[in-house]
């Protein structure tokens, strides 16, 4: 007999049908993954099942915990089930603990509650719990509060949180997309141990295929509020079934086609550049600490290159962003763009007018009171010798065409777009003034695997329409490997290594590089092509 | 933590060092000479020059700044040159009504606007929340000395519950003095509490949208235990702001309704004292004001500290 049972689940938040007819059945010891794209439903089935739903929904259906119908339970048994039965895991481990009270008082928070136990007794329990998860006491004290502890450690913090009381069912919902790859890896790990040393269940949600690929026993595919297909994992991936599942899966192991680069030809060289930030003082007659987040970084990209820089979160990629793009001045070294140096916040500066960049958040990089015509034409103000008038009309509405957009979506605010859509805009506003060099800051980490293939199809072919030469920064290593030539590993504000990109993913020299490599969740490759033959 | 409070005393001295030296610059060498603005146009010259030399115009401007900030710190703020009293006896006696009234006006403040707030952000959208909104709406926009007015015409007039003015002093007993103070303070209160019960209901209503009031809810606590253990002292962060700033203006800015009861206070005192032109007691009650403004705001530096853990590393 199943430990969980949801049969039928229907759900509804005002008029809107958002789940229909939802099955799922979660085993003792057993890991499922829920998996779609965003909007398909995933979080809410796993809300519906601790019935913390928003206000205005509907359900219909049954849920089951062992011989509990947990549709037919009043609040107060929801209550009581909550954290004791059924724990949750989050995905933003920055927000999910409150800032203000200690993880020691948070953890033991669920055994005071529901055991009733002493302050003593629950803080014993949360120096357990939290031990198993990785954060001894001696080291992690009770004492700690959660911006003390990095993002990783957090999610540990929301894992003890979650299992102190030993539930029957943990729901991790995308536990791992806030956080790096090598701590990605660790907390599948954590979260897999720990289902079956307690033979618990675990229904995990996920939109990245890759991640369940080598945890899950059995993996159900979500689209529009409906499971369209659901196998044991190793049925699912080699035999799928349903074409929304066979596309999905061929989205995430997509390779992009672009162009043979023109032989070298240096366009940006960077020359052994620094910057540091002083951070403020720990104590009163302390010397002030400076932090070096770009050390000695000396790099060349050429015309018509397509150069990758990956690294995790903190090892200065943002801060070489901004002093390459001339938001923060390097204190040494030198950066020439077309043989012309590049200083810092100069009035001019027309070195940087040759350079765009795209954003990973489509939304928030615009003014949303703004037209989509005079948000992409905005570059142009920088330029001495900007088109008016009819000419600029054209290069909007020839910019628009070339991103697969309508000219008359000019006219249009950016509210009205899906999240692909504003990032072919952030894409047409970085390619009007037919820069020299793009770069792409994270720019489709936010994006859904289907749509993060269009765009990244889309670059391809602006790639042999307009001769670009671009530098692509992003934590996702298999979007790296697909759309670069070359590929620079920064880590701690250094760069460790730098090679040809089949090279580097092939036989990778740096140990950083082989522990990054190593972390990515992957599909197994056989699997991979058998699937690229489908489409 | 003891690092955050000697920053924060450190900064306190200096705010102190730095407004003493303006309102020293501004009453006593910017407008000219002090002596002739405090006679009038029609001044005789020798009043003028006895006046100088009471003074102390005559010795150098440093030798004067410190000789008054001393003063000051010795606790003597210089004699009165209107009433020829001592300034500090004068201010002792306003203080005595103005930081009790002032007291007494935020309690009921904060008794009010936590409660309606809570109940506000609990029912949001739904009859109660737009009744208090609408309530807080009126409270902001009837001018307080109306409301004093009202308050005296129906509480002291009509039905002699309290006197409708004047203040007997601490000796004639604590609750005879209270109850001069209670009509004020409700007068005052009121447009306070309006303003505080709108911050606290859309700091609750942000709170409650945190993820971290989901994993409250996810461990098993009802939402009124997850509001009343994760959701209020995260709320009061904000709120502390309003009553810091509130506390300030309560202080001082009180003239109009301690005109209306005709209460001995801090507010009357400047304003008599500017008409009187007597800026002995203008400069040093000013001075006053400021230190306590700068004490309350050090106070409520401390209390974001003991809520919010993330202030006592960073700062």
């Amino acid at each position: 007999m199943s430990l969980l049972d949801i049969s039928n689940l229907s759900l509804s938040i005002g008029e809107t049908p958002v789940l229909r007819d939802v099955s799922l059945r979660i085993g003792k010891g057993e890991i499922v993954a829920l998996t779609g794209e965003s909007g398909s439903g995933k979080s809410l089935t796993a809300f519906s099942v601790m019935r913390l739903l928003p206000q205005g929904s509907a359900l219909s259906g049954a849920i089951r915990l062992g011989d509990t119908d947990l549709t037919a339970m009043d609040e107060p048994g929801l209550c009581a089930l909550r954290g004791k039965d059924i724990g949750m895991v989050f995905q933003e481990p920055m927000t999910a603990l409150n800032p203000v009270q200690t993880i020691g008082a948070q953890v033991s928070e669920p055994v005071r509650l529901h055991e009733g136990t002493t302050r003593a007794a629950a803080r014993a329990r949360a120096e357990d719990v939290l031990a198993r998860v990785g954060l001894p006491p001696d080291r992690f004290p009770l004492s700690r509060y959660p911006h003390e502890l990095s993002g990783g450690q957090r999610q540990r913090v929301v894992i003890a949180m979650a299992i102190v009381l030993r539930p029957r069912l943990l729901i991790a919902d995308e536990p791992t997309t806030a956080l790096d790859v090598t701590t990605q890896a660790q907390i599948l790990d954590l979260l897999t141990g720990l289902t079956r040393e307690d033979g618990m269940g675990l229904m995990m949600i996920t939109h990245d295929l890759a991640v369940v690929a080598g945890m899950a026993d059995r993996i159900a595919v979500m689209r529009e509020g409906r499971i369209v297909e659901e196998a044991p994992t190793r049925d699912l991936l080699t035999g799928m079934q349903h074409p929304y599942t066979k596309a999905l899966f061929a989205a995430s192991a997509h390779r992009v086609a672009l162009p043979p680069a023109p032989p070298p030809e240096p366009l940006l060289v960077a020359q052994n550049v620094t910057r540091s930030y002083t951070l403020r003082r720990t104590r009163l007659f302390a010397k002030p600490r400076v932090v070096e987040a770009v050390r000695d970084v000396s790099f060349t990209l050429n015309r018509g290159e397509r150069l990758g820089l990956v690294g995790e979160s903190g090892c200065g990629k943002s801060t070489l962003t901004r002093v390459l793009l001339g938001l923060d001045p390097a204190q040494a070294g030198r950066i020439t763009l077309n043989g012309a140096p590049l200083r810092a916040g100069s009035a001019e500066a027309p070195v940087q007018n040759r350079m765009q960049v795209v954003f990973q958040d489509p939304f928030g990089s615009f003014n949303p009171r703004h037209t989509v015509g005079r948000l992409i034409s905005e570059p142009f103000h920088a330029l001495p010798d900007a088109p008016g008038g009819q000419a600029r009309a054209q290069a909007i509405a020839a910019a628009l065409s070339d991103v697969g957009l309508s000219p008359d979506d000019q006219h249009r605010y950016i509210h009205e777009f899906s999240g692909g859509q504003r990032q072919r805009i952030a894409i047409a506003r970085a390619l009007i003034t037919r820069p020299d060099l793009v770069i792409f800051d994270e720019a489709v980490s936010a994006l859904d695997v289907s749509v993060r293939v269009r765009i990244l199809d889309l670059l391809a072919d602006l790639c042999r329409s307009y001769g670009l030469t671009w530098l692509f920064i992003s934590h996702d290593l298999s979007v790296v490997r697909s759309v670069t030539d070359r590929v620079l590993v920064m880590q701690a504000g250094k760069i460790v290594e730098e090679a040809p990109t089949e090279t580097l993913f092939t036989a990778p020299r740096h140990p950083y590089t082989r522990k990054l490599l190593a972390a990515v969740p992957t599909l197994d490759l056989p699997l991979r092509e058998s699937t690229e033959r489908h489409v | 933590m003891l690092r955050y409070i000697l920053k924060r005393s450190g900064s306190l001295v200096l705010s102190l060092a730095v407004a003493s030296l303006i309102i020293f610059a501004v009453t006593e060498i910017a407008p000219g000479d002090p002596a002739s603005f405090m006679l009038g146009l029609n001044a005789q010259p020798e009043t003028l020059a006895a006046l100088r030399t009471e003074l102390g115009l005559d010795v150098p401007k440093i030798q004067r700044y410190f000789s008054w900030v001393g003063g000051m710190l010795t606790g003597d703020f210089g004699t009165s040159y209107t009433y020829r009293t001592q300034v500090s006896e004068m201010v002792a006696d306003r203080i005595a009504v103005s930081i009790p009234l002032a007291v007494y006006a935020l309690t009921l403040s904060v008794i009010i606007a936590i409660p309606a707030g809570l109940f506000a952000a609990s029912r949001r959208g739904g009859a109660g929340d737009t009744g208090v909104m609408a309530a807080t709406q009126l409270g902001v926009a009837v001018p307080n000395f109306w409301f004093a007015m009202m308050l005296v015409l129906v509480f002291a007039i009509h039905w002699s519950w309290f006197p409708a003015g004047g203040f007997p002093g601490w000796d004639k007993g604590f609750g005879t003095a209270l109850r001069a103070l209670t009509l004020p303070a409700i007068a005052l209160a009121l447009p306070q509490a309006a303003i505080l019960t709108r911050v606290m209901r859309s700091a609750l209503l942000d709170v409650l949208g945190e993820d971290f009031m989901r994993t409250a809810r996810a461990k098993g606590l009802s939402p009124r235990q997850a509001l009343w253990r994760h959701g209020l002292r995260n709320a009061f962060i904000p709120v502390l702001t309003v009553i810091g700033l509130q506390f300030s203006f309560l202080f001082a800015g009180t003239i109009i309704i301690e005109q209306v009861f005709y209460l001995p206070g801090l507010g009357r005192l400047i304003f008599q004292s500017i008409s009187a032109r007597d800026l002995i007691v203008v400069e040093s009650v000013v001075m006053l004001v400021v230190f306590g403004v700068i004490m309350i705001n050090f106070l409520v530096d401390l209390a974001y500290a003991a809520i919010d853990p993330r202030l006592r590393t960073r700062a």
